[in-house]
């Protein structure tokens, strides 16, 4: 079945990509659009039916060589049942949505584009499975490659586009400084364990643990370095500050694709990453730190700048970074479950809302700035209230002190209060505040949109439309999952030790029993019989006591269950511990934002014109996203340019060129014309030249000492 | 060693019946119908040819001396022998049809063809300095007498005269210094030279040496003994410049190398020294003069000084790889030639022989076949992979590398490189060159397949080399011990 989830898409997408002058257009995206529902519903039985062990399914032989030898295994755990779940689920949908939004496209008025299309999207979706059933960092690092490769053909999918073309280098070149992150980290954890496989590296973590690396200048604590490298790996990937600056100008490629990719999956595949090798984080706290950190900040910073963007797919892509900035806050917090709980809900809200932005940009016939919408509520009412939905989960909204409430609400409350508990009161605070720009910059969208009167180009108005079926059935499907996955999934991913611990496949054990004990596990790795025996009991324990769960804590060793934590991370109980004034914080900084974004758009329109004019620092400042694109251009992009243009003009115009050309059409014609004039027809030049060799020969014998 | 006459007669029986057929070829056609029996003639002496051939390749084995060691019959010269024979049946049944056409067909041609192959025959087996010269001018004289075989032609006659001219004085160089070897040791034995030289060599015996190096390069055309070449293969009759590209280079190459290791083994490393001259002076000159040339006949002659550069490469090598990369080098030499000459010979307008290579012009779309088959023979002269050319460059290179000659192979590559240049002019010029005036349609049969066949070599002697290889491997080792 896994194979099945697995393989589909590709099929699907060679199929489509090469098959369709065969098959037709149409068929091929049959095929691929149907394999791909076929993935979904498989991967739902897959996950609904997961019981919590990990499996290891072997497929074949994938490396040998050396003493690296590994195998293309699909690792199937909760992690990777998730984004099973995650991935195909949205990319079906968004297969689906393409059917309406892909239907004709005045960028290719006489060129068959929807199989490529379609094949790029399957092709995406079988890398991305690849990413996240692989069993070990080679495999992982071949799915990470392929959604990059995907994402840059998407990207650039209107090719005759030059700032799209640029876009798509800017992502693929951005990345490149990510995934050489990426790669170093993987060769050191080859160097230390001599393996690749998940299950082998993280065995060895204790041990790594205490290994010293020498990088670059000086020596590190392993662990904290391999941490490190894969992290910057997953900024690549994920878009995080410093390395965000291509997930935005990613929005070039059509809008479904930027559901799909660069807000619902791909983007996440850091994320994913810092789970995955939740083993080595837990040995990294430094490292954990850096990343709740940059997490909150980035949470903070891209919220900024969402508040002034003007294009409605540039807002919600900032959006998408700010939220992408929460789940590393909470993974850097030790709180995995939770950052994959955020990764979950995000997933079907952000996609949604994207499609909701398609579906409006159908409707007005390719435009794209919100200065130049207003009062299509009643124009596309469908997408309006889906719309609506989206918003409310990606804001937060649900009642205070209850568990009802949209997706946004439980999992971006649970990283908030997930950050409190791991101590961290920079994270905290950050992403409170995120929260109040959250809300301001969504509701901008939808009063900026729906609200008001209408502007911008008349005729576009007057011929707005509600989008065909094929386009509203997904954003009623994601609706569902942006209003009910929340309530659904709280417990399993923010509940208590034990219930965590159930989900996510790792034993536990009370904690006054263990506190002695398992530290001696850790250390040593003697006692895995032990460990387990204690976890069993404390798994029967956990089943009769039912809240006996204060004194729960999570008992595996690294790499049993989906995500490790270590037995002295506390952050997930303290975070249920938080004050409730504290509590309350992301619901008050939520409507606050709501309240300003009233008060801005519906109330007094005038105000932000007025606002931007009073404080135009800011206002630039912002509008220019921080000036991170025209930093880079004058630290990186110039220097290399000039570098690039001195060996390209010196180098290879200049030195080689030159050298090539001087030798080939001035030394070389120079020795032809001097034998042509040696040649000269007459029998004693010709006996001339043979005496005078002689003679060279001679002397040269002579001379050289060949002779005794 | 008590003499044998038959069994002397019976190592030197391919010699004597080649001998006896061309004398009896001769008397035959004075004493009947002369110039009216040529064609025939031509025919008859390539099957006598091929038929010997066989048996110098297949039936005779192992090493026979005759004479007292003034002839030697072994592998390596069996190896030479096939390989000319073959040549010069092939070149006589190409050039059968041109030379009627142009009234050359006298039955003098085979005679003469027939007789230069007894001269070299005895070259390649020649174990004495006597032996050697009597081959060698045997060859010669057949061969001066064929460059002139137009006796209309101012060209052709100017071509047999320089010939015969710088000739001599190669041969007057060779016989100096086959006198002063002979002074120096006492013995115009190889067997004999060589244990005097195996405790080093005296001046003037070295000056021999480089003497008798001379004479033999004048024959192989190596710079700067070269510079008859170009005039000698412009002037003579196409077929017969055919012929001066392959068989005799084979000869002559095949006599450098026995004698350079039956007589002068002891001395490699003084006359390694004189080789890697003549090779990097040979290989440099060969393909940067022809650049300059548009004559598709002299720019033939200036590849082949080049190709016996890189073969003199082999053999400067003084290993055994090295003479085992210089055999595979001539043969598929020999064999890419015998193609470039067929493509040549079909070169005709309005039933004149065209030689200007820019009348190649517009070739690969009015005889895609033809234009295929040549751009594979030149890119395999040329060395590029994954022809058999590259392959034999790439043997002889790997011969130098080991034997650390490393300057020579880094010499061999930037000629290789220069050289590349005219032979992908031609293929330019093929392509996508200026159409030129149309070109007589029809192929003879005879050149068409020669020519197919030459360049299918080049591209599946890559899987196979059909023996080539493992033979001279075996006269590899015969000659050197």
């Amino acid at each position: 079945m896994e194979l099945i989830i697995l393989f589909a898409p590709l099929i699907g997408s060679l199929i489509c990509g090469f098959g369709w002058r065969v098959i037709g257009e149409k068929a091929g995206m049959v095929i691929a659009t149907g394999l791909l529902f076929l993935a979904a519903l498989l991967s739902w039985i897959v996950f609904l039916s997961f019981d919590g062990t990990t499996q290891i399914i072997t497929i074949m032989r994938f490396i040998e060589s050396g003493s690296l030898s590994t195998d293309w295994a699909i690792r199937l755990d909760r992690l990777t049942a998730i984004m099973l779940i995650v991935v195909t689920t949205v990319s079906s949908l968004v297969h689906l949505y393409s059917w309406g939004y892909m239907a004709d496209d005045p960028q290719f008025p006489d060129v068959k584009y929807k199989a490529r299309f379609f094949s790029y999207l399957s092709f995406f979706t079988f890398a991305m499975l690849a990413l996240v059933t692989s069993d070990n960092l080679v495999q992982m690092f071949f799915g990470w490659e392929g959604v990059g490769v995907a994402s840059y053909l998407l990207i650039g999918f209107y090719y005759k586009k030059q700032s799209a073309g640029a876009a798509a280098m800017k992502a693929f070149v951005v990345n490149r400084v990510g995934d050489f992150g990426f790669a170093l980290g993987i060769f050191a954890l080859f160097f230390l364990s001599d393996s690749i496989d998940f299950s082998v590296i993280f065995a060895d973590m204790p041990t790594i643990a205490e290994t010293r690396l020498h990088f670059l200048w000086t020596d590190w604590n392993a662990a904290e370095v391999c941490a490190l490298l894969l992290f910057i790996g997953a900024m690549g990937k994920s878009a995080q500050l410093f390395l965000h600056t291509w997930l935005p100008d990613a929005m070039e490629g059509p809008t479904p694709v930027s559901a799909l990719i660069h807000a619902a999956t791909m983007v996440t595949a850091g994320v994913f990453l810092v789970c995955r090798m939740s083993p080595l984080y837990e040995f990294a706290p430094d490292v954990k730190l850096f990343i709740a950190v940059l997490g909150g900040t980035t949470a903070f910073f891209a919220a900024t700048i969402g508040l002034v963007q003007n294009d409605i797919k540039r807002v919600i892509a900032y959006s998408t970074c700010s939220q992408l900035g929460y789940m590393f806050a909470a993974a850097g917090s030790g709180v995995y479950s939770v950052a994959m709980f955020h990764l979950l809900t995000h997933a079907f809200f952000k996609a949604l809302l994207f499609l909701c932005a398609g579906s409006v940009i159908t409707a007005m016939h390719h435009e794209q700035d919100m200065r130049n919408y207003g009062a299509l509520r009643k124009k596309v009412p469908f997408t309006f209230w889906a719309m609506m939905f989206g918003t409310l989960a990606i804001t937060g909204v649900g009642i205070p002190f209850t568990d009802i409430g949209f997706a946004g609400y439980q999992s971006k409350d649970a990283i908030i209060e997930s950050t409190w508990g791991a101590g961290n009161m920079y994270a905290f605070w950050m992403t409170v505040i995120a929260a109040a720009l959250t809300a301001f910059y969504s509701w901008r969208l939808v009063f900026m949109t729906f609200y008001g009167k209408p502007r911008g180009d008349r005729h576009a108005h007057d011929h707005a439309h509600e989008s065909p079926l094929n386009m509203l059935i997904p954003l009623g499907v994601l609706s569902l999952g942006a209003i009910f996955s929340g309530m659904i999934f709280l417990n399993s991913f923010f509940g208590h030790t034990d219930q965590v611990a159930k989900f996510m496949g790792i034993p536990v054990a009370e904690a006054s029993a263990v506190a002695g004990g398992d530290h001696a596990a850790a250390d040593t790795g003697h006692g895995e019989t032990d460990s387990h025996a204690t976890a069993e009991a404390g798994h029967g324990e956990a089943a009769e006591g039912d809240h006996g769960a204060g004194h729960m804590v999570f008992a595996g060793t690294p790499g049993e269950g989906a995500i490790y934590i270590a037995p002295d991370n506390h952050a997930l109980e303290r975070a249920h511990e938080i004050p409730w004034l504290l509590k309350l914080s992301p619901t008050i900084a939520m409507l606050l934002g709501l309240a300003m974004a009233y008060l801005f758009y519906i109330v007094n329109p005038k105000l932000p014109v007025r606002l931007a004019q009073s404080q135009p620092a800011i206002y630039q400042f912002l509008l220019n996203k921080w000036y991170f694109d025209e930093i880079y251009n004058v630290i990186f992009v110039k220097p290399v340019l000039l570098l690039g243009k001195l060996f390209w003009k010196r180098g290879d115009g200049s030195v080689i060129n030159g050298f090539l050309n001087w030798l080939a059409m001035g030394v070389v014609p120079f020795f032809t014309r001097l034998a042509g004039r040696a040649q000269s027809g007459y029998i004693f030049t010709y006996a001339f030249w043979m005496v005078l060799g002689l003679a060279f020969l001679f002397t040269w014998m002579s001379l050289s000492g060949g002779a005794h | 060693m008590e003499p044998n006459l038959q069994a002397d007669l019976a190592v030197i029986l391919p010699e004597i019946v080649l001998a006896l057929f061309a004398m009896a070829a001769l008397i035959g056609a004075v004493y009947t119908k002369k110039d009216a029996l040529a064609p025939v003639l031509v025919w008859l002496t390539a099957a006598v040819m091929a038929v010997l051939a066989v048996y110098v390749g297949a039936v005779e084995s192992g090493t026979h001396m005759a004479f007292g060691g003034i002839f030697i019959d072994d592998d390596f010269s069996r190896f030479a022998k096939f390989t000319i024979l073959i040549a010069a049946a092939v070149v006589l049944i190409m050039s059968q049809e041109y030379m009627s056409k142009h009234g050359l067909l006298r039955f003098e041609y085979p005679v003469l063809i027939c007789l230069a192959a007894v001269g070299m025959m005895v070259m390649v087996s020649a174990g004495d300095l006597m032996t050697l010269y009597m081959g060698l001018e045997l060859q010669s004289l057949a061969l001066y007498v064929v460059a002139a075989l137009r006796r209309d032609s101012i060209k052709s006659t100017e071509a047999g005269l320089k010939y015969f001219v710088l000739g001599a004085l190669s041969s007057g160089l060779l016989l100096f210094g086959a006198s002063l070897v002979y002074g120096y040791s006492g013995t115009t034995l190889f067997s004999g030279i060589i244990q005097t030289t195996q405790d080093g060599v005296s001046i003037g015996m070295l000056f021999g040496v480089v003497l008798v190096i001379s004479g033999l390069a004048f024959k192989v055309s190596a710079v700067p003994f070269h510079m008859w070449t170009p005039d000698v293969y412009e002037g003579s009759p196409t077929p017969v410049t055919a012929f001066f590209a392959t068989a005799p280079k084979m000869a002559a190459m095949a006599l450098f190398a026995r004698v350079l290791y039956d007589a002068f083994g002891g001395a490699v490393g003084d006359w390694q020294q004189v080789l890697v001259l003549l090779s990097v002076a040979s290989m440099l000159l060969g393909s940067i003069a022809a650049i300059g040339q548009t004559d598709i006949k002299r720019l033939m002659a200036y590849s082949s000084i080049a190709h016996m550069g890189y073969a003199l490469m082999g053999l400067a090598a003084g290993t055994e790889a090295g003479v085992e990369a210089m055999l595979v080098y001539l043969a598929i030499y020999v064999t890419m030639n015998v193609g470039a000459f067929a493509f040549i010979l079909s070169l005709e307008r309005d039933g004149q022989p065209v030689t200007d290579i820019k009348a190649m012009g517009g070739m690969g779309a009015r005889d895609p076949a033809k234009a295929m088959a040549m751009l594979i023979l030149l890119f395999s002269m040329g060395g590029v992979p994954p022809m058999l050319g590259f392959f034999a460059k790439f043997a002889v290179f790997t011969a130098a590398i080991e034997s650390g000659l490393y300057w020579l192979t880094v010499i061999a590559a930037i000629s290789s490189v220069i050289g590349l240049f005219y032979y992908l002019r031609l293929v330019y010029i093929m392509y996508f060159g200026e159409e030129a005036e149309e070109l007589d349609h029809r192929t003879q049969p005879v050149l068409w397949g020669f020519l197919m066949v030459s360049a299918a070599a080049m591209v599946l002697g890559v899987f196979n080399m059909f023996g080539v290889d493992t033979a001279a491997a075996a006269a590899a080792a015969t000659l050197v011990h």
